[in-house]
């Protein structure tokens, strides 16, 4: 088999060598009854002209690829160019591990470095470390480092037009560390954002923080720096989430609105959809939270010539070092997914990720404009959305008006049922710069026909 | 030796264009957006063409070690070969679905996933496995909650979980997160757990042990059985770390020795690519009584043949995005039926036998501080040596090899953990073995030659004192 470079000359004199007559002498310490089990349903090796048979035999069972998709909700179909795939790909960048020896790593570090750079300059904030799993996990991370920041305080708040997933993964995480409680803090159903007095409300004096998503899952722009303030009255941190990394470049920088601690999902950066994984969460802070802080950090320094070089920096927040006591169990993280998206970014650069985040927006508010002229479907929130818009369909039950547009080639968007008992007659509907105009003329055109 | 290429933003041209745009045929007109909620400009931000792109990357690859260009033997990390093709049908359109595309457009998916699932629950003796961790901590973490979940059904969480002292680091961050106090329990001289010494440890306190198996001492906890019965009949579980599961693949199945549950790094033991520190992918299988505490969604084949995926069970919950790191699922998946079951137990063996070749080379030159069998790592100390495991590590980089990992685990003073693995060549390792006689000669010669090194490498030892207290971690734009 190709992968093993071992011939059996080789297996025989390392075994003369050992003093050994079969390698099973090897094992002894294992008990004996159990080993080599028998593997009769293991299917038997695949050559790999066969194996991409195989595949494509997966491939064809999927018929996704032949719909116009306006699916989002978290995960977004924008466009890679072909340079993140090339270098992201060089076996230098996927073949290495953790960068432990920095002297032979310093491309790897290197880009950590300036991927920590490009999110401090999307976000505005003052540190970002060097990536945690994916969106929903670094929100869960976000709530623990909020409510380890404030010591004393063990309630956490959680808006509740977050991201249903994030929400189930921080219940998850939240759930056996029993100091901590979480509580959920309602938004107003009319404008999908949260409204500012009911909040000033719901401050309690035990609440460390408060994670709220911008652009929320319906879509809309929150009012981060009105938010940031009442929480900052009350002493409790303003933790803001973002589920579409693309509004970064087209929104206020959440740094200067007030925010404490900017965590998110950046796989619009460079990251197919990938039913879902690899992702790349992200997570930036204002500068007094740094020791707290989950995940790797690359900093710089110079080397014994005094030559400017990159490592791992701060370790002794990490599990290596502090077991029980580290800052979070994360050890293998995402830093491949990090790198394509430095890749992308650079690539993109200042005015290809303005224009492209503008293009997103504008793609959503023309078909915004446009379904306009039609009386059986409404759009629910009509101003601050980024490239998602909440479309609610009055003459017909959502499904059936999903199926019919899938008959026609057409995923319209996301059922809101599936997360939301106050949505059943709605979905979340995503543009993105892979749309043209005529992409989104024909889904206008078609829920036209569904009258 | 040569400056780092300089930072992509020093690089950066007012004006220059990395991609070209389509322009959008709508005007600012229709925008929708508050202005006071929009920004203009993101200030500082890189401008490059494409060429100028493809040589900063390109550069910067030229300055990593990797395993497509030289031996990895970082202990514990299983820095084995990553097939080509695996990436190649992972990066196949047809299955680059949005993860809420409908159930039926997605049959593919789901079947791989539900394959690669039923692939692990027979090479490891499991009752089910769920794929959605995104690493081998967050699958600790999972699994200790899976147990936690079971023992408060039970009436009781419980409170603390054994650790052996030889443990990752992980495994009590992980314990911890999940609710428990940590209780650290002491390798005997073999470098394993002493079934006597564990049992004085059990009360009606303790939740778990989380064992690592073979251990980070590379040798096999010979008793499992018994402590697997001294668990279960003090009404705790069984929790294997199953990191270094290349050291028995194909050999024996974690689940005929009491497990009751384990985790896998589909980055270590199935060949998925590390990527310079993730993505990797940490699926847990479960025994028969855990199985309805897996996290969702839960993948299921109906009785019609087709897939379906279920968001509702009695389980801890939802741990990750979506259905966790697809593509990471694909490449494994293509890894195991490329071995098959001909090729599977070979694995470990070629490791072993690796593994166990550089031990009997390199044993009268370095202390070894258990005599213990090992399997897929051996670890040494640096005992009675003139210099500093560190030293020893960085020489190596001159030889063009990197070097094993370092001081871990923390049991044995100055630890060299050496892990082959079974992509390697004969060659290879007595190119290494070379190396490390050489290096060992010349520290009794001239240890200073070992405290300066390396030499050959792009940049000389850095300064982590300095990274940490002149604390920079991003680039800023020198003040106007």
């Amino acid at each position: 088999m190709k992968y093993f470079p071992l011939t059996d000359a080789d297996r025989d004199e390392i075994r003369q060598f050992l003093g050994i007559k079969e390698t099973r002498e090897l094992f002894s310490d294992i008990p004996q009854d159990n080993v080599y089990f028998p593997m009769d349903d293991v299917p038997s090796a695949v050559p790999e002209d066969q194996l991409i048979k195989r595949f494509k035999a997966y491939a064809d069972k999927n018929s996704f690829t032949r719909q116009l998709s306006f699916l989002g909700g978290g995960a977004y179909h924008h466009f890679v160019p072909e340079v993140v795939n090339h270098l992201s790909l060089k076996g230098e960048f996927l073949t290495p591990y953790t960068p432990y020896q920095p002297e032979v790593s310093q491309g790897s570090l290197q880009v950590m470095f300036e991927y920590q750079t490009m999110i401090c300059q999307l976000t505005g904030m003052d540190v970002s470390n060097a990536s945690l799993y994916d969106g929903g996990t670094a929100a869960a991370e976000g709530a623990l480092l909020a409510l380890r920041k404030a010591r004393k305080k063990n309630t956490i708040m959680v808006a509740r037009n977050l991201h249903p997933e994030y929400i189930e993964i921080i219940e998850t995480y939240i759930h056996d560390l029993d100091e901590y409680s979480i509580k959920y803090v309602d938004f107003d159903r009319e404008t999908g954002t949260i409204d500012i007095d009911h909040l000033e409300k719901q401050i309690c004096d035990d609440c460390a923080g408060l994670l709220f998503q911008s652009p929320n899952f319906f879509g809309v722009a929150e009012d981060n720096r009105k938010i940031s303030d009442v929480l900052h009255q009350k002493k409790v941190f303003s933790v803001q989430v973002v589920c579409e990394a693309m509004s970064l470049p087209f929104l206020a920088p959440a740094g200067e609105n007030g925010v404490d601690i900017i965590v998110g999902e950046a796989q619009s950066f460079g990251l197919p959809l990938g039913y879902g994984g690899p992702f790349l969460g992200f997570m930036a802070v204002k500068k007094e939270f740094i020791r707290q802080m989950p995940g790797r950090i690359v900093g710089e320094t110079v080397d014994t010539r005094g030559k400017r070089g990159y490592v791992l920096t701060l370790s002794t927040r990490e599990q290596h070092i502090k077991r029980e006591k580290a800052t979070s169990n994360i050890c293998t993280n995402q830093a491949w997914c990090a790198l394509r998206a430095s890749m992308y970014l650079a690539t993109m650069g200042k005015t290809g990720l303005m224009n492209i985040s503008k293009a997103n927006h504008l793609n959503a508010a023309y078909f915004v404009k446009e379904i306009a002229k039609f009386d059986h479907v409404d759009i629910k929130y009509k101003k601050n959305f980024f490239n998602e818009v909440v479309l609610e369909v009055k003459n017909k039950p959502v499904t059936q008006f999903i199926q019919e547009l899938e008959n026609k080639g057409i995923l319209p968007g996301v059922p809101l049922k599936w997360f939301h008992k106050d949505y059943p007659s709605a979905l979340l509907v995503n543009f993105t710069e892979l749309h043209d105009k005529a992409d989104i003329d024909k889904l206008v055109d078609v829920i036209g026909e569904l009258k | 030796m040569k400056d780092l290429p300089q930072l992509i933003f020093n690089k950066s041209g007012e004006g220059k264009i990395g991609y070209d745009f389509s322009p959008t045929p709508f005007g600012d007109d229709l925008i929708a957006m508050d202005s006071d909620k929009r920004r203009d400009d993101v200030q500082h931000f890189p401008q490059l063409s494409e060429v100028e792109i493809v040589r900063h990357y390109t550069n910067l690859s030229h300055l990593n070690h990797s395993v497509d260009s030289g031996f990895y033997p970082l202990g514990s990390c299983t820095m084995k070969y990553n097939p080509k093709i695996n990436d190649k049908i992972a990066s196949m359109e047809e299955l680059n679905a949005h993860p809420y595309a409908p159930i039926h457009m997605v049959q593919g998916n789901l079947e791989i996933i539900k394959t690669l699932e039923t692939l692990l629950v027979k090479l490891c003796g499991m009752a089910a496995f769920t794929l959605t961790p995104a690493a081998g901590a967050h699958g600790e973490f999972v699994g200790m909650k899976i147990i936690r979940k079971h023992l408060a059904e039970q009436g009781n969480p419980r409170k603390i979980v054994l650790i052996p002292d030889s443990a990752h680091g992980t495994n009590p961050a992980s314990a911890h997160f999940s609710g428990y106090e940590i209780k650290e329990i002491p390798s005997n001289e073999d470098g394993i757990i002493d079934v006597e010494t564990l049992k004085e440890h059990l009360d009606e306190d303790v939740a778990a042990l989380m064992m690592t198996n073979p251990n980070t001492l590379g040798i096999f906890e010979k008793n499992i059985r018994e402590i697997a019965d001294a668990l279960h009949a003090n009404g705790s579980q069984l929790y294997m770390d199953g990191a270094n599961m290349n050291a028995f693949l194909g050999i024996v199945k974690p689940g005929d020795l009491g497990v009751d549950v384990i985790h896998l790094n589909l980055h270590k033991t199935f060949s998925t690519p590390h990527g310079g520190g993730g993505p990797g992918s940490g699926p847990i299988g479960v025994a028969q009584h855990l199985v309805k505490h897996i996290p969702v969604p839960v993948v299921s084949q109906k009785d019609d043949g087709s897939f379906h995926a279920s968001y509702f069970n009695e389980g801890i919950g939802r741990v990750k995005n979506f259905y966790g790191n697809f593509l990471v699922m694909v490449r494994a998946l293509v890894y195991i039926l490329a071995l098959g079951k001909e090729n599977l137990p070979k694995v470990a063996e070629d490791a072993v036998l690796n593994a166990n070749y550089i031990r009997k080379h390199l044993e009268g030159h370095l202390d070894l501080p258990y005599a213990s069998k090992t399997l897929h790592e051996v670890i040494f100390s640096d005992k009675g040596l003139p210099v500093k495991t560190l030293d020893i590590a960085k020489r190596l980089l001159d030889f063009g090899i990197h070097p094993f990992t370092v001081y871990f685990p923390l049991i044995v003073h100055g630890a060299m953990m050496i892990e082959p693995t079974e992509t390697e060549s004969k060659q290879t390792l007595d190119e290494f073995i070379a190396a490390m006689k050489t290096i060992l000669k010349e520290a009794e010669e001239d240890p200073e030659k070992l405290q300066n090194a390396p030499y050959n490498t792009p940049v000389t030892r850095l300064d982590e004192v300095r990274a940490a207290r002149k604390l920079q971690v991003k680039w800023e734009a020198e003040s106007e």
